[in-house]
C-alpha cells in the first residue's frame, strides 16, 4: 500500500529551483532514505511532503489514512529550542497534540501513550529534567519519543544524528530501525551517512539538485551512481 | 503597612488602578511567555507605540479612547505578525518604522490639538489616576476573556511556541494560533497603556517572562512564576507610585527590575551550588 507518491515534483524558492523532477513512493513498512550532498534539497523536499513548504510543479499523493495524526517528524533542531525551558515530558506529550480533536486538555490516554513512548526511548528516567539541560543524544531521543507519539504511521526525519558521537549515532539508529521493524512504522530520514543508509534502509533516494535515483538498497548498490557515491567515501 | 493599604483603599482611583491593573498584569505575563520564547517581544512594543497614536487621535477628535484604539491595534497586530512571520530582519526594521511613526504623528497631532501638556506625559508614561469607571468594566471583561483563551490554547500554545513546524507538520493550525496570540496581545496592550503609559506597557509583557525564566525549568512553572511575579509587581509598583507621586509605569518597571534582580541573584548562587556538590 503506498503512503505517498510524488510525481514530477519540483521546488523552488523565490523563483530560483531548488530541486526537481522528484518521482518516488513510499509504501507501508518501508525505510526510505535520502542522500545527497549539502544543499541539495533534502530538507527542501522533507517540507513539501509535511505540507510545510508548498511545490512548484508535480504532485504529491497522500493516502487517505495518512491524515495529519498519522504523521511524526524529527526536524533539524532551530535555535529556539536550545534554551527552551521545558520538561522532557511535556515536550514528549505536546506530540499527541494532534490526537485531541478539539479537546482542550490531554486525558488519561495520551499521558500514557507519552510515557509508553519515554520508556521505549529510555528518557523515563529523566522525564521531569529540564530539555535545554540534556546531551544532544538525549534531546534527538526526546524529539524522536514526541515524534512517536504523533504518529501511527509513518515518521519523518531530517538528519537526526547530526553532531552525535559516533556511538551514540548508532543506537539511535537502532532505535529508528526497532520502530521501523517491530512498530512497522514506516522511516522518511534524510541521512549524510551512507554507511548506515545501506545498512539498515530498504530504499535509497539520492538526490542532487535533481533526482539521480530512487530503488531498493539492493538496485541501488549496483548502480553506476550509488557504486560512486558510496565508493567516495569509503576512501 | 495596614494603616497604608487601608489608606489607599479608601481612594476610588487606586481602588480602579488595581481592578484595572491586576488582570491586565495576569494577561501580559501569560502572553508574555510566549512571545518572549517565540522572539516576538518587538511586536508588542511595536503596538505600543501604534496604541500611543490612536489615544492621541481619539483625544483629538473627542472620541471614546477604547473605541478608537482597539481596532486600530489589533489590525497593526495582525499586520506585524505577517511581517514577522516572512522575515525575521525585514520585520525588526519594519516595527521600528511604524512604532516611531506611530509615535510622530500622535505627537503631531496633540500638539497641534490640545498642546504638550501633561495628558502626553501620562500617555507616555502612565497614571493612576486615569482609569474611569468604564476602563474598570473592559477591562475585567477583556481580561476574562484572555485569561479563557489562554487556558484553553494552553496545550496549542506550548507546541507552536516550542516548535512551530513540528506542530504545523503534525496538523495543528498555526497560523490560527499566532492570530490568536496577536490578537490577545494587542487587547492587553490597549487595556494596559494608559495604566502603565505607552512606552513602558512593554515592560508588562517581557519582564516577568524572562524573570521566571531564570530559575523555572517547565514551561508550567515558568508561566505560573510569570503570572505571580507580574501581579505582586505590579501591586508594589502601584503602592510606591502613590507613595511617592512617581509616574505608574516607571514604579512597576523598577519593582520588576528588582524582582529580576533577585531571581539572577538565587539563580547564580543555586548554580554554584551544584557545581560544587
Ligand atoms: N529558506 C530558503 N530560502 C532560499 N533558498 C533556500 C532556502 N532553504 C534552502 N534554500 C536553497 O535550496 C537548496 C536546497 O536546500 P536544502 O536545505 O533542501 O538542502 P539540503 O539537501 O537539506 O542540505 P543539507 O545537507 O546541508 O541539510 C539550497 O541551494 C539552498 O540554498
Ligand atoms: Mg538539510
Amino acid at each position: 500500500m503506498s503512503l505517498i507518491i510524488c510525481n514530477n515534483l519540483s521546488f523552488e524558492y523565490d523563483g530560483i529551483p531548488a530541486v526537481k523532477d522528484i518521482n518516488f513512493s513510499v509504501s507501508d513498512g518501508d525505510y526510505l532514505c535520502v542522500v545527497g550532498e549539502n544543499g541539495t534539497g533534502k530538507s527542501t523536499l522533507i517540507k513539501g511532503l509535511l505540507r510545510l513548504k508548498k511545490h512548484f510543479q508535480g504532485e504529491i499523493i497522500y493516502n487517505p489514512e495518512l491524515s495529519a495524526d498519522a504523521i511524526g517528524y524529527l526536524p533539524q533542531q532551530t535555535i529556539i529550542q536550545k534554551d527552551f525551558p521545558a520538561s522532557v515530558y511535556e515536550v514528549v506529550l505536546s506530540g499527541c497534540l494532534n490526537s485531541l480533536g478539539l479537546k482542550p486538555f490531554f486525558t488519561g490516554k495520551e499521558k500514557s501513550i507519552a510515557k509508553n513512548n519515554m520508556e521505549k526511548l529510555g528518557i523515563l528516567q529523566i522525564k521531569n529534567t529540564c530539555y535545554r539541560d540534556l546531551s544532544g543524544g538525549q534531546q534527538q531521543r526526546v524529539l524522536l519519543a514526541r515524534a512517536l507519539c504523533a504518529t501511527k504511521k509513518i515518521i519523518v526525519l531530517d538528519e537526526p544524528a547530526s553532531g552525535l558521537d559516533p556511538i551514540v549515532t548508532q543506537e539511535l539508529y537502532e532505535v529508528i530501525h526497532h520502530i521501523n521493524h517491530v512498530h512497522k512504522i514506516t522511516i522518511v530520514m534524510v541521512s549524510h551517512d551512507i554507511k548506515a543508509a545501506i545498512k539498515y534502509a530498504s530504499h535509497i533516494l539520492h538526490l542532487h539538485n535533481k533526482q539521480l535515483f530512487f530503488g531498493t538498497t539492493k538496485e541501488y548498490l549496483q548502480s553506476d551512481i550509488g557504486q560512486k557515491f558510496v565508493g567516495e567515501l569509503n576512501v | 503597612m495596614f494603616e497604608l493599604l487601608k489608606e489607599i483603599f479608601s481612594y476610588p482611583f487606586m481602588l480602579r488602578a488595581f481592578l484595572v491593573g491586576t488582570p491586565v498584569a495576569l494577561c501580559a505575563s501569560l502572553l508574555g511567555v510566549s512571545l518572549v520564547l517565540k522572539r516576538y517581544a518587538m511586536i508588542g512594543d511595536g503596538l505600543s507605540h501604534v496604541g500611543f497614536g490612536a489615544l492621541a487621535v481619539a483625544a483629538a477628535l473627542n472620541a471614546s479612547p477604547m473605541v478608537v484604539s482597539i481596532p486600530i491595534v489589533v489590525i497593526a497586530a495582525f499586520f506585524l505578525l505577517r511581517l514577522s512571520e516572512k522575515s525575521k530582519i525585514k520585520g525588526d526594521s519594519a516595527i521600528s518604522l511604524i512604532s516611531t511613526g506611530s509615535l510622530a504623528i500622535g505627537v503631531m497631532v496633540i500638539s497641534l490639538s490640545t498642546g504638550m501638556n501633561t495628558d502626553v506625559n501620562n500617555y507616555l508614561f502612565g497614571s493612576i489616576l486615569s482609569m474611569a469607571q468604564s476602563d474598570v468594566i473592559l477591562s475585567l471583561v477583556l481580561s476574562t476573556m484572555v485569561i479563557l483563551l489562554f487556558i484553553l490554547s494552553y496545550n496549542r500554545i506550548f507546541a507552536i511556541t516550542f516548535d512551530e513546524n513540528f506542530a504545523k507538520a503534525t496538523g495543528t493550525n498555526t497560523e490560527g494560533f499566532n492570530m490568536i496570540i496577536a490578537f490577545l496581545t494587542a487587547l492587553v496592550i490597549v487595556v494596559g497603556m494608559r495604566l502603565m503609559g505607552a512606552l513602558l506597557i512593554t515592560s508588562l509583557i517581557v519582564f516577568p517572562a524572562l524573570t521566571a525564566m531564570r530559575l523555572a525549568k517547565r514551561f508550567f512553572t515558568v508561566t505560573l512564576n510569570s503570572a505571580l511575579i507580574s501581579i505582586i509587581c505590579l501591586w508594589l509598583g502601584l503602592i510606591l507610585s502613590y507613595v511617592y507621586s512617581t509616574p505608574t509605569g516607571a514604579s512597576i518597571v523598577v519593582c520588576n527590575i528588582v524582582a529580576f534582580v533577585i531571581y539572577s541573584i538565587i539563580q547564580k548562587v543555586r548554580e554554584t551550588i551544584i557545581r560544587e556538590k
